[in-house]
């Protein structure tokens, strides 16, 4: 099924060269969430580019991921208005909860996180954004108990 | 082609048009310092060592990469090139490992030299190093990528030279790195294990597995018999590791140090040269008269054998099923000769000194042995051997030379350029001259075959046969050439391929730092020992057929199919 995505991805791009790599990696990440190891080694046989060249290319850029979402999907705010405002202590803090780093995704697959740049709420500043959820004026605090509350209710779903 | 005239320095130098700053320089014979350039490839000006001041030019130019124009005035030593070249190799020190009296490379690194000849005696920048994890998990070739300064050499060689590109640039800015697809190991990426990127690296971030330690425990263990053998281009390569200059041929110089070091015997890879070409000869016979698979190629080259299975399986049926002269000795060393000498397979050490580093992955093929005994334990690369004979104290180049063991120590001259491009073709030529028609070769040296250039073809008339022949080195070349051969190409009956540029002499193992004129002095020398031979063609090499006659009975037969020939899978890896 995932190979079918990434085959549907393609499919738009009959003959396309190596100077689509990035729309297609976009395309199929859009798809899938992430990049698989498959869907990389898949794109570089239709562009006639080596996996190795490919996945150099798809980790230059922060937009790209090499694991699946968790159910929880979390981004982090970086930009200049958020890094004014503290930013980087409510990063640290979540690396520290969830036990990962920004592009991956944590063992229990229900928390992922990223690191963006602007999401064009510098009003709001610090901002957090969880499954397109607005967060505004993080704390490392406020956002650790956000986070105790996804897992809070993910324990009553597993109960229930 | 029209020339230009510059100022270095103040003194006037002739250029050719079109030619970048630094060839002009170098051909002046004004030095400048580089990390990232290489000799025919094009530049990627990444490293700024090379700059220099162009007068009317607001910033200091990249030379490597920059065109020479009529009237320009270089300066190649001003203060500001000086402090430039300082700060980039402080700003590359600042984040390299301190280890230099631990490093593989200690000696032999450029980034060490660079940092002498411009006086670095302090460092300068202190900061947070980058932590890198190693990659140990190759068969042959090992990464410290915290030794990496990132020149991209291994990348370039690996894409552009080898058409393989198992590494590229990860990541970004200070978190950039070199690295397979996913970050794997190498064992498990399309690497071929050809080494060439050792040969390029400036610093200790890329060598080859060493097997020394394994061997010396071997050689103290009264238990074992050791037995070595050594391939073609490692003698005309090793006195360069002792100081003598390139194509100074070590052969008996080498065998009487590898017995002072405890060797028990010695036999010559050139002699399983010679036994490959009576199989691989009467293969391509065999195939020509029964309308087998064309064109055959060669299989002596083991990082070629592994870029066939990878990208190009459906061409698997078309490589010679013989395998390298080195697994060839290993085979009937722990047979024939065990049996002879009525030794135990599995006491017998069997250690292969090759200029390779793809050697090492080959010997470990679960195909390449039987009962669960290997047929080569341990290989060597000439860089090995050399440190070796350091350890012990050995330095061949006082050694009086001594003569290889019986039985397998006698080798024609034709088995003798196995260790350079062509060669495999020109002897077997020879011998399929012989074997077909009766009669030998008028002009046994076939000129077209020889030399460094990287695509070779001849037309061979032998009887009423006519055969084409290429030979091709590095795989770059392969490439073009089996997707003509794909394309419907049909006039190629034997491909010879080797890995390296310019063959075994130019292998992965050999010493690091030789440039194109040692090479070119490695293959004179090949060529000289072919000259002064009196036996000159494989077929007549008398233990060869003793070999036959008392143990295989013919080429192709049933103990040769079963010791000498192997078979070949597709091979799913990352591409």
């Amino acid at each position: 099924m995932e190979n079918a995505s990434v085959e549907k991805v393609m499919q738009r791009y009959p003959k396309a060269g190596r100077d689509s790599l990035i729309p297609i990696l976009q395309a199929v990440q859009e798809e899938q969430g992430y990049l698989s190891e498959d869907a990389v080694v898949s794109i570089g046989r239709h562009l006639r580019i080596p996996a190795s060249k490919v996945f150099g290319v798809a980790t230059f850029y922060n937009q790209f991921r090499f694991q699946p979402r968790g159910k929880y999907h979390v981004m982090v705010c970086r930009g200049t208005a958020c890094h004014v405002k503290g930013s980087l202590r409510v990063l640290d803090m979540v690396m520290k909860v969830l036990k990962i780093e920004p592009g991956k995704t944590s063992r229990d697959k229900l928390f992922s996180l990223e690191v963006v740049a602007c999401m064009g709420g510098c009003g709001l500043a610090p901002v957090v954004n969880i499954n397109g959820q607005f967060y505004a004026k993080v704390t490392p605090m406020k956002l650790q108990r956000i986070i105790e509350e996804c897992r809070a209710k993910e324990r009553a779903n597993a109960k229930g | 082609m029209s020339s230009v005239t510059i100022e270095v320095n103040g003194r006037k130098v002739e250029a050719k048009k079109g030619e970048t700053i630094l060839s002009a320089l170098r051909r002046a014979s004004v030095k400048v310092p580089t990390l990232c350039y290489l000799e025919g490839l094009a530049p990627s000006g990444a490293c700024r060592m090379c700059v220099v001041e162009v007068e009317g030019s607001a910033n200091l130019v990249p030379s490597c990469s920059f065109p020479v124009a009529e009237g320009m005035k270089i300066k190649s030593n001003s203060p500001a090139v000086m402090q430039a070249r300082r700060t980039i190799i402080e700003l590359l020190l600042s984040n390299h490992p301190d280890d230099c009296l631990y490093c593989i490379r200690g000696g032999n690194c450029t980034l060490a030299e660079l940092a002498q000849e411009h006086g670095v005696r302090a460092r300068r920048f202190r900061g947070a190093k980058n932590r890198r994890e190693k990659d140990m998990s190759g068969p042959s070739i090992q990464r410290d990528p915290e030794k990496c300064i990132l020149c991209g050499k291994c990348v370039r060689v690996c894409e552009e030279i080898q058409g393989v590109s198992a590494i590229d640039f990860v990541q970004r800015g200070s978190k950039s790195m070199v690295g397979t697809a996913f970050n794997k190991g190498l064992n498990v990426s399309s690497c071929i294990n050809c080494g060439q990127c050792i040969m390029v690296c400036p610093t200790g971030a890329l060598h080859e597995r060493s097997y020394v330690e394994e061997v010396m425990r071997s050689l103290n263990d009264p238990d074992k018999i050791v037995v070595a053998q050594h391939a073609p281009a490692v003698s005309v390569s090793i006195a360069e590791e002792f100081g003598m200059k390139p194509g100074t041929d070590f052969d008996g110089k080498m065998v009487a140090s590898l017995r002072r070091i405890g060797f028990d015997r010695v036999f010559d890879t050139s002699f399983t040269a010679d036994l490959t070409i009576m199989e691989e000869g009467s293969e391509l016979a065999h195939r020509v008269k029964t309308g087998g698979v064309l064109p055959m190629m060669t299989s002596c080259s083991p990082g070629w054998i592994k870029f066939v299975e990878q990208f190009y399986p459906e061409m698997l049926p078309n490589l010679s099923t013989c395998k390298s002269p080195q697994q060839m000795m290993g085979a009937i060393v722990k047979t024939f000769y065990a049996e002879r000498e009525k030794l135990d397979p599995k006491q017998i050490v069997s250690v292969s000194i090759m200029p390779c580093t793809a050697k090492k992955f080959e010997c470990a093929r679960p195909e390449m042995g039987r009962d669960y005994v290997q047929d080569v334990d341990y290989v060597l690369t000439t860089r090995e051997l050399a440190e070796l004979f350091r350890m012990t104290g050995v330095d061949p180049a006082t050694v009086e030379p001594e003569a290889a063991d019986t039985p397998f120590g006698e080798r024609s001259s034709a088995g003798k350029l196995f260790g350079a491009s062509g060669g495999v073709m020109e002897a077997a030529v020879r011998s399929a001259c012989f074997l077909l028609t009766g009669q030998e070769l008028a002009e046994l040296k076939i000129e077209d075959l020889r030399g460094l250039k990287g695509c070779k073809e001849v037309r061979v008339k032998i009887g009423d046969l006519e055969i084409g022949a290429a030979v091709v080195s590095n795989l770059l070349n392969a490439r073009k050439l089996l997707d003509e051969v794909k394309a419907g190409r049909k006039d190629i009956h034997f491909i010879e391929v080797m890995t390296c540029p310019g063959g075994c002499i130019n292998g992965g193992g050999q010493p690091i730092g030789a440039d194109i004129e040692a090479i070119k002095a490695r293959m004179k020398a090949l060529y000289q020992i072919d000259r002064d031979a009196t036996l000159r063609v494989s077929h007549k090499n008398k233990w060869v057929q003793r070999l036959y006659d008392e143990y295989l009975g013919k080429p192709l037969g049933e103990k040769s199919h079963k010791l000498l020939h192997t078979r070949y899978a597709k091979r799913d890896v990352m591409v």
